[in-house]
């Protein structure tokens, strides 16, 4: 079978219209969860194809597509890495604009939406580095190297576990909120120039650049898996809000007492 | 009852107090469950009730550091948690917690609090109101109680407020102390302003104050005047 | 105007605090100056502490940075002074700008005291330009105070605040960790493609971003009710 060559992936184009098609679905769905929608249990269906998706797609990566020409049968553990990846990138991005919509509305649903977005993007994270790291030793010889995009979702996933642990030791409903709205934003913000920063810094050190060719057979694989872990993204995500909204009502007060006539 | 003296007599009474069924919960327990109330301009409220019946957490949502989670309160007309910047200015809040620089010296405080309130202050004249002229430049840290409270009393008379809200303002005071305190709740509303008290302390309430509520668990389960003989028995037995 | 007055009211009220209180920025000396003496034995040997000169100054700076934000509300809680302030007619913006100045103040102070302290003690070889190196500490400090005021407000009030703030602070002060040692670096050891003036880019574009967006968080934070 045809080999490849795993740089020649126009992984920050595709990335771009992958982010196109999510942002389009995501501002659909936003409108209806504004609306209620979070009320019907819509997610299961969406979480089965995923299921389906990531098992077709997890045999087309291992088993039928060609083998990576430099990497060989290691560079299969891209169709793990690049989605996870992506959906990182997305879900935090996410977390960030339902930090500022529950900023500017004060609407308990978007609260619950951060803490789901924020823990399943810490997931995704933990899953993006463990592949990174897989990846890195056999193709740079080390676990760890200092690339930007390595650095800049290392120091994100920290931003969010500090975040998840001040809102675990907050008891005040309406602080929880706002405080971890606000430390979503500023992790996000803060991610954004560490990866610029980051990136610069090694570009003085001589970083290659990859040329932008395409391997139809691979790209195909990535998408597919993109979107499969996008489906199961959504079912967690959804899962995970309709729980923080459950333990909410747990601790919801008890109705307020009749008026006594003095 | 006095009738507001306010600045701009032909607007209604800037210090008409009326709260309508106001709320506040902490957790999963309602602190304040539908408290419902007016205080006249210039008028005195009395509130009564043990520790944790709800006295602070009614003063503290007066005075804006709480937002309340059902029903609302108004001064003058005006919304008290939705024109709260605006209204701030004109509510003074004293509690516990003095919101003092330990620090800094007695003077260093007012005049620090007055410019953050962008004016400058006498501080030498406002200290001598409340009796702590020969404290001025001595540093709260070496305070008593008593006179932590007194200073504190002094810094929220800096506003000028519309609303006096005092919580406890008797504890921890000596006689003469009550006496200034008592003096400055009386100033207050000879200028037409409202003041809301809550105290244990019966004999200096009653002539302070012109109407008096008790709360238990949140909730007013009792209204009358402030010299009503009921007023000074806890209407659930549990004593202070 | 009113709110520029209140800024400065504000920034003149903790430099009273902080300079009656003397011992803590005395305390944050030392401990800066066991930082780097400390650092310089984790390091291989005397030979290479030259090049670490400009890192050791920024690490020291970062780590004593969240014991001052730390102290700086702890001021405020003690007696309620914050809650005060936010009921009395300031600002929550004047607020939020009067300690971080007040901070960035203090974190300079102890940044001046700790360059003599490196330049002793990791014998750098000055080749640059060092007149560009207060510009670098002016911004460096800046961006740590900014978003350290932020995190330090929601941390002090949580439980076991002391060990959280660094657990929130560090990710977010890595650019300005980064571009303070680079340029710090470049300016003693010569810096003939003149990158250092990129790396002071990089902490104004911090700067800006902190010091406008992390004014209206510290609105929100306080203000919740």
């Amino acid at each position: 079978m045809e080999l490849m060559r795993i740089k020649d992936l126009p992984i920050t184009a595709d990335l771009a219209g992958f982010a196109a098609v999510v942002g389009v679905i995501a501002l659909g769905a936003v409108a209806w969860v504004a609306r209620g929608g979070l009320t019907r249990r819509w997610e299961h269906l969406v979480g089965l194809l995923g299921l389906w998706m990531v098992i077709v797609g997890q045999y087309m990566g291992l088993v039928s597509s060609p083998r990576e020409r430099m990497m060989g049968e290691v560079g299969r553990i891209l169709y793990v890495h690049v989605p996870s990846a992506w959906l990182t990138m997305l879900t935090f991005t996410f977390t960030c604009a339902f930090a500022t919509f529950f900023l500017f509305s004060g609407k308990r649903h978007w609260d619950h939406l951060v803490e789901a977005t924020a823990e399943v993007g810490v997931v995704l994270s933990i899953l993006l580095q463990a592949t990174g790291m897989l990846f890195a030793k056999p193709t740079w010889g080390v676990f760890w190297d200092w690339d930007p995009r390595l650095v800049s979702t290392t120091v994100m996933m920290l931003s969010f576990m500090g975040v998840l642990t001040l809102r675990g030791l907050l008891d005040d409903v309406d602080r929880r909120a706002t405080w971890t709205s606000v430390g979503s934003i500023l992790a996000t913000t803060s991610m954004i120039v560490t990866y610029f920063s980051v990136r610069w810094w090694r570009s003085i050190h001589q970083m290659q650049s990859s040329p932008d060719t395409v391997a139809d057979p691979m790209v195909f694989v990535l998408r597919w898996n993109a979107f499969a872990f996008l489906f199961l993204t959504v079912w967690f995500v959804v899962q995970r809000a309709r729980l923080s909204a459950r333990r909410e009502a747990l601790d919801a007060p008890p109705a307020l007492p009749e008026e006594v006539p003095a | 009852m006095p009738v507001a003296a306010t600045d701009a007599p032909s607007s209604p009474p800037v210090s008409t107090l009326v709260v309508d069924d106001l709320s506040r919960r902490f957790g999963r327990r309602w602190a304040l469950a539908r408290v419902s109330l007016t205080v006249p301009a210039g008028g005195g409220l009395l509130l009564l009730g043990a520790n944790g019946s709800g006295k602070t957490t009614l003063l503290r949502t007066l005075a804006t550091a709480l937002r309340p989670h059902r029903g609302s309160a108004s001064l003058g007309g005006r919304d008290l948690w939705e024109d709260r910047r605006a209204l701030r200015p004109r509510i003074a809040l004293l509690t516990h917690a003095p919101g003092l620089y330990a620090d800094l010296s007695a003077a260093e405080n007012l005049r620090a609090w007055a410019a953050m309130g962008g004016h400058a202050v006498d501080a030498a004249a406002r200290l001598a109101e409340v009796g702590l002229t020969d404290a001025a430049d001595r540093v709260v840290r070496t305070f008593s109680a008593g006179m932590v409270r007194r200073l504190a009393l002094a810094r929220i008379l800096l506003k000028s407020p519309d609303l006096v809200l005092l919580d406890e303002p008797f504890s921890a005071l000596d006689p003469e102390g009550r006496a200034v305190v008592a003096k400055a709740a009386q100033a207050v509303r000879a200028r037409g302003a409202t003041l809301v008290l809550s105290t244990h302390h019966a004999p200096l309430a009653a002539s302070l104050c012109d109407q008096a509520i008790r709360l238990h668990e949140g909730q007013i389960v009792w209204r009358g005047a402030p010299d009503d003989p009921q007023a000074a028995v806890p209407a659930d037995g549990a004593l202070v | 105007m009113t709110g520029v007055r209140a800024v400065a009211a504000v920034v003149g009220r903790e430099l009273r605090t902080e300079w009656r209180d003397r011992s803590r920025v005395g305390g944050l000396f030392v401990y800066g100056f066991a930082l780097v003496l400390a650092l310089a034995f984790a390091m291989p040997g005397p030979h290479m502490l030259p090049d670490l000169a400009g890192g050791a100054l920024w690490l020291g700076l970062v780590l004593a940075s969240t014991r001052a934000l730390d102290a700086s509300f702890a001021t405020e809680l003690e007696h309620g002074a914050l809650e005060a302030m936010l009921l009395w007619p300031v600002p929550p913006a004047a607020i939020f700008y009067g300690k971080a100045l007040a901070n960035t103040i203090v974190l300079l102070m102890v940044a001046c005291f700790l360059a003599p302290i490196v330049g002793l003690l990791y014998h750098p070889e000055p080749r640059g330009s060092l007149w560009m190196l207060p510009l670098v500490m002016v911004a460096g400090c800046m961006a740590l105070a900014a978003p350290g005021t932020l995190v330090a407000s929601l941390t002090s009030r949580a439980r076991g605040s002391s060990a959280l703030l660094p657990v929130l602070l560090f990710p977010l002060v890595v650019p300005v960790l980064l571009a303070s040692a680079r340029a710090t670096t470049l300016l003693l050891e010569g810096d003939p493609m003149n990158q250092a003036d990129d790396w002071l880019g990089v902490l104004v574009v911090f700067n800006l971003l902190h010091w406008s967006l992390d004014a209206l968080l510290f609105e929100r934070v306080i203000d919740e009710g």
